[in-house]
């Protein structure tokens, strides 16, 4: 039992990670908090849903369609907002109220658009049949939505550490004056990250209901808490930091639900408040009060 | 005090006088609540620039204190009223350490301590102590007139409370850490234990809100109590009126809220898709609420 909890953890802390990736490359970019994280998930959700039941498409197929198409929605949407709310004097602080009214418009557009019953993809599509690990049964869902994330993971991070695009990104998150002033085109820059955060919450999306059960446009908010568990846990503003985040909150998770189910919810609080509490400046890093 | 006799006071009269006219009183009650919910966050985010996302924490651990109080001690509402304060208190101490970070840590951190504390005081394993899921009821004490009383009284008190902190020597303490930190410590003002105080009083006002909430309908669950409503809709009416006034969140309230009622009981999705477009549009162009529209003229708003 303790063997499949482990590995059953790994493989939601893979998945995990990708839910916490593209919050914490908007964050570490931008420095600001997109509270319509969950809620793009479940757009992600939603669109793998109708091209499996209207046109049949599996998630293998609509992985591809989500990223390309979030990407794409995701440049004009960083134009529209994100440049005039930096005008603002306590922009970080504002953009979490800010990205908290786009999360209403969204969920108040899918509750009107796609009615609150609850969707789900029957979790054959992806192959039928237990899947054999280290001689423990696991559902075969659940290593390819874990294996898929893992793999989200590494693409990001060549991205980032052998492009030169990554390069300028690093840069970015590292000190925005300074790449301003070594004439690094900001806006394009952010932009770029800002959609990538979408495409990989797209991502997770098209994979969440086989990870984290049925789909409905409440999700957002549960998804919101326990990407941002994950994302503190590891390191802010440190995409690859969300990897070791996602591996701590997903074996916990495990480990909760196989020996103490009815306190489980509670694991993403206590971990994020632990976490902040004990070493509000290890794990987390550069952001606290001088005064 | 001229703010609290100018505008304090006659909205704490009409609100008073209202039911004469008005029957329903729990919709009057629930603006009572929302306008001091409102005061409290500003006394917090207003003054001190700390936006507490899980204000509903202390407004839960409020109706909770009021429901334990009753039900375990079979405590006057008076004295439950006391200790519905002094649970948020407890809470507020114990989250003391949370006002080290800064921006959106503390308020996302802040969520989450929300959050957990539902999930204890709605967890099946306490319904002992709790009723866990199945929620509270307090029939031996439901006294409506009473209860709608009690809230204007504590909505009198947070009123006077906001104008001292506009024009008080605290006050104007915690508003010059707010803009400067380092420089008002530098000046002598005590910055941390003056934000630590700020946040226990606003913890203070949201327990009683929770309290007299608990008293008033005297039958909920834990969902109710800790609905992320409270802490959200107390930002957005404390925003778009204007923080660190005490005219804002009060027109903030009766905007908003009015306009809630007037169409989000019926049709909860389209209410919250305009709710959604409000705030992205005050976010962008009206950041600092609609008091700076005077204030921007030169006119000062109290």
């Amino acid at each position: 039992m303790l063997a499949h909890a482990l590995l059953g953890g790994v493989i939601y802390g893979c998945y995990f990670a990708l839910v916490g990736l593209g919050l914490n490359l908007v964050f570490g970019v931008m420095r600001i908090v997109n509270l319509a994280h969950g809620d793009v998930l479940m757009l992600g959700a939603y669109a793998a849903f109708f091209l499996f039941h209207l046109f049949g498409l599996s998630p293998f197929i609509a992985a591809p369609v989500v990223i390309v198409g979030f990407f794409l929605l995701g440049l004009p949407f960083y134009y529209l907002v994100v440049p005039r709310l930096a005008l603002a004097k306590d922009a970080e602080m504002l953009s979490l109220i800010l990205f908290f009214g786009i999360q209403q418009i969204i969920e108040a557009l899918a509750a009107i658009a796609f009615g609150s019953s609850e969707r789900s993809i029957p979790g054959r599509v992806l192959g039928i049949g237990p899947f054999h690990l280290l001689g423990e049964t696991l559902s075969r869902a659940w290593v390819i939505g874990g294996a898929i994330a893992a793999a989200a993971v590494l693409a990001l991070y060549l991205y980032l550490y052998h492009t030169r695009s990554g390069l300028l990104t690093r840069a970015v998150m590292a000190s925005r004056e300074e790449a301003l002033a070594s004439g690094i085109d900001m806006h394009r820059i952010s932009a770029r990250a800002f959609a990538i955060g979408l495409a990989l919450a797209g991502l997770a999306g098209v994979f969440a209901p086989f990870m984290l059960g049925s789909v409905t446009p409440a999700m957002g908010t549960s998804v919101n808490l326990a990407a941002f568990a994950v994302i503190i846990v590891g390191s802010l503003g440190n995409p690859l930091g969300t990897v070791a985040g996602g591996l701590i909150y997903g074996v916990g998770l495990l480990l909760m639900q196989t020996y103490a189910s009815a306190w489980a919810d509670l694991l993403p609080n206590l971990l994020l408040i632990g976490v902040l509490l004990v070493r509000p400046t290890g794990l987390l890093g550069r952001r606290v009060r001088l005064a | 005090m001229r703010d609290f006799l100018a505008v304090g006071l006659p909205v704490v009269v009409i609100f008073a006088l209202l039911p004469l006219i008005y029957a329903n009183q729990l919709l009057l009650f629930n603006f009572v609540l929302f306008l001091i919910l409102a005061q409290g966050l500003n006394a917090i985010y207003g003054f001190t620039g700390y936006l507490p996302f899980g204000y509903v924490g202390f407004f839960g651990a409020g109706a909770y204190g009021f429901a334990l109080a009753v039900m375990h001690l079979a405590a006057p509402p008076g004295l439950a009223l006391a200790l519905a304060g002094l649970a948020a208190i407890v809470l507020a101490m114990i989250l003391t350490p949370l006002l080290r970070l800064s921006g959106a840590y503390f308020a996302i951190a802040n969520l989450a301590a929300a959050q957990a504390v539902y999930q204890v005081i709605a967890n099946p394993a306490l319904q002992e102590i709790t009723k866990g899921p199945y929620g509270v009821s307090l029939a031996s004490v439901f006294a409506p007139r009473l209860s709608y009383g009690a809230a204007l009284l504590i909505l009198a008190g947070v009123f006077a409370l906001v104008a001292w902190l506009r024009h008080g020597r605290f006050g104007l303490a915690l508003q010059a850490g707010r803009d400067d930190p380092v420089s008002a410590a530098m000046a002598g003002i005590p910055v941390v234990s003056a934000r630590i105080i700020a946040w226990l009083i606003s913890a203070l006002i949201a327990g009683l809100a929770g309290g007299v909430f608990a008293w008033h309908i005297s039958v909920f669950y834990p969902e109710t109590a800790f609905d992320l409503s409270f802490s959200i809709f107390a930002i957005v009416f404390t925003l778009f009126g204007g923080a660190a006034t005490l005219t804002g969140p009060i027109a903030g309230v009766l905007l908003l809220y009015g306009l809630y009622n007037l169409i989000g009981i019926s049709v909860p999705q389209y209410f919250q898709l305009i709710y959604g477009a409000l705030i992205v549009g005050l976010v962008l162009f009206l950041p600092r609420g609609l008091a700076s529209l005077l204030q921007r003229r030169g006119i000062d708003v109290p």
